[in-house]
């Protein structure tokens, strides 16, 4: 690069190299006594009789200074001034008209037709030198700026097409889930290349989903960095049938670790289960959550958490709030930038914005997305964005149901194990601490055939382990669900008893084998409860769907009669046996 | 956005006066206040009475202090936040961390 020219550099440049000089004069004489000046200060030397000559030369000879009588035949110094300028472009070649003139207009109207300076006839050989040299310094100067500014343009174009790329690989990363979903409706606007905001949504193996929204510190590439590990380990975890908390545990673990001390994600994990009709919440320093719903009126989700990647895992709090939900209620989730974004005159759109854009939507029907995009738009005018701005909302509804995952690349259903047996007991303490269920899941998914129904699978078990759990182990009563006070007292109290359980065990017996059709695996669930009058149980009892009686009872027995080949309790009710079989 | 720091009267108490807007613009000044507290500093005070505005990036030097002070056994108050200021902190739960008043 070079460095900028000081006055001793620019002097000894004028010293050192010489410059090529146009002159241009109708007068001979006073052509050739300059001309022997300028040669004399060891410049080389152009001379032109007029205007035309003068542009021709400046031409074909590109000189680095220009020096123009003012008054000349065929065309005038003015004319050529003009030319020459329109000429030489960004390029900055000092243009000095030679005059005898002296009135303010004229030499006025020198500088208008694009002259920098003035040296007067007659010559005086001291002042020519002091102005070449001076406008050689400017020319300089000029140059560097020119060439520095070339490369920072180039640098950042560089710059830009990597961070271009590596958006490329980023977006390979981060957009693998279900942001598309018909239940999903959602608005980005990244301030750069890499926005400091995610927005994650995956598909649960059992169904529901899981989405999240996080706020980086700062944006651009750094933001991104930490978002990498963010998106491969929420949307690896999702898969796996991974619940919100374990997920969102994970995740700030991994920031700690990663991110600068003061780098941070605010973020907002929701599972959402679309079969319960309930979602859960874990919101760290995002802005509030809106429950818009169809019937009843707005719910708040504040920020109850520090954002993640700041507390170690042992001070951590990943537990949810569990809210229940009608078909068709919509979560709003959105980032700081929603709440940042100012009109002409400064004001911040905030929280009052948000809330009176969405609210009394229940009555109009309109959806809270268009309600709030709008609010926004029509608040901020023609004002950009300070900040990326984030906005998602999620539709408790969604027809899809067991969303089957994407079945990835399965090499053959016959390969992995085909017949195996595994026992898996958790016990105590650790029942209440931890969820064997990715665990199960993978050993089973270790067989192709029953790989491709990781979602039934899941289903299966989870339905299995959550029975024993709740209802077993804990001994909550289910009915406690049917009212929205009792749900809140079942989610509170099985928080309760889990912190308390001891003496208790779940233990799940696999066993598969191969069959001529494809393979049959049957699970045992047994648990340490008190069990249950599975003999006089409605749903066991009944062949037809429609004998169920209320809405939300033995949903989960339900599920199993349906997925399984067969069902049977033992013992007092708290041995479960199924068979699930596969077909090629 | 001028910073002044001074001692408490216990002498063992470092209060750091933030004025204007505190964001990234302050990094440098906020963290050598604190860095140049002088010895036998036991707790911090950051007086945010003539702070008007205050950007996760603060919120992040906050967190420097933090770890500065000593980590979980860091005794740092954030006083005479104005309601914007308090609402930035309230929303990212920084009351688990420092005493806000």
């Amino acid at each position: 690069m070079d460095v900028p020219a000081t006055e001793s550099d620019a002097d000894s440049a004028a010293a050192n190299g010489p410059l090529k000089v146009l002159i241009a004069d109708d007068s001979d004489s006073d052509r050739l006594i300059l001309k022997t000046l300028l040669t004399r200060l060891g410049h080389h030397v152009l001379d032109a009789a007029n205007g035309h000559e003068a542009v021709a030369l400046f031409h074909s000879e590109q000189p680095d200074i220009v020096l123009l009588d003012a008054l000349m035949p065929a065309m005038d110094g003015m004319e050529a001034a003009r030319e020459i300028k329109r000429c030489a472009g960004e390029r900055m070649v000092p243009l000095i008209f030679i005059t005898s003139l002296s009135a303010a207009e004229d030499l006025a109207r020198c500088l208008e037709a694009g002259g920098d300076g003035f040296l007067s006839k007659p010559y005086n050989r001291v002042m020519i030198e002091a102005k070449i040299n001076a406008f050689n310094r400017m020319r300089l100067m000029h140059q560097t700026l020119s060439e520095q500014r070339d490369l920072m343009h180039e640098r950042n174009r560089q710059l830009l097409e990597e961070q271009h790329m590596a958006r490329r690989v980023f977006d390979n990363v981060a957009h693998t889930g279900c942001l598309d979903a018909p239940n999903i409706r959602y608005h980005a606007s990244p301030l750069s290349i890499f926005s400091g905001d995610v927005l994650f949504a995956s598909p649960r193996p059992a169904g529901g989903m899981l989405v999240f929204a996080g706020d980086f510190t700062g944006h651009g590439l750094p933001a991104a960095m930490g978002a990498m590990p963010l998106a491969e380990t929420f949307y690896g975890m999702a898969r796996k049938g991974f619940d919100g908390a374990d997920i969102i545990r994970e995740i700030n673990q991994k920031l700690v670790h990663i991110l600068p001390k003061n780098m941070f994600c605010c973020g907002v994990m929701v599972e959402a289960d679309f079969e319960l009709s309930q979602l859960k919440v874990w919101n760290g320093g995002l802005p509030d959550g809106w429950l818009v719903g169809s019937s009843a009126a707005l719910f708040r989700l504040p920020s109850r958490h520090l954002p993640l990647g700041i507390l170690n895992a042992g001070q951590f709090n990943a537990e949810m709030e569990t809210i229940r939900t009608c078909p068709g209620d919509r979560l709003l989730l959105m980032t700081d930038g929603v709440l940042e974004c100012s009109n002409e005159s400064g004001e911040l759109f905030g929280e009052r914005g948000v809330r009176l854009a969405v609210e009394g939507l229940d009555t109009t029907g309109r959806h809270p997305f268009d309600a709030l995009m709008s609010g926004i738009q029509r608040f901020t005018g023609s004002q950009k964005f300070g900040d990326d701005l984030t906005l998602c909302c999620v539709e408790m509804d969604y027809q899809e149901g067991f969303a089957a995952l994407p079945a990835g690349a399965v090499p053959s259903i016959l390969a992995g194990p085909a017949e195996w047996t595994c026992m898996y007991e958790v016990r105590e303490h650790s029942l209440g601490e931890f969820n064997p269920l990715p665990l199960l899941l993978h050993i089973c998914m270790e067989v192709p055939g029953l790989r491709r129904k990781s979602g039934e699978i899941y289903t299966l078990l989870s339905e299995l382990y959550n029975n024993a759990l709740e209802h077993g182990v804990l001994e909550l009563p289910s009915e406690w669900k049917y009212t929205p006070e009792g749900f809140g007292r079942y989610y509170s109290e099985r928080a309760l008893r889990l912190s308390r359980v001891s003496d208790h065990y779940i233990r799940f017996s696999f066993h598969h084998e191969p069959m001529q059709w494809g393979g049959r695996l049957r699970v045992i669930c047994e648990d340490s409860g008190q069990g249950f009058d599975f003999q006089n149980h409605p749903v066991l009892q009944s062949t037809e769907m429609e004998q169920i009686g209320p809405r939300y009872a033995g949903r989960g027995l339900m599920l199993l009669k349906q997925l399984a080949e067969s069902i049977r309790f033992h013992e007092q009710g708290n041995r479960v046996e199924i068979n699930y079989d596969w077909y090629f | 956005m001028p910073i002044h720091t001074r001692r408490g009267h216990d002498g063992k108490t470092l209060i750091i006066r933030i004025e204007g807007r505190f964001d990234f613009s302050t990094h440098q000044a906020f963290r050598d206040a604190y860095e140049h507290g002088g010895t036998g500093i036991h707790s911090y005070v950051v007086d945010l009475s003539e702070a008007t505005y205050l950007d996760s990036s603060a919120l992040g030097m906050l967190l420097l202090l933090r770890d500065y002070a000593g980590g979980d056994n860091a005794t740092i108050a954030i006083e005479n936040c104005n309601s914007d200021v308090r609402k930035i902190l309230t929303i990212s739960n920084f009351e688990q961390l420092f005493t806000i008043r």
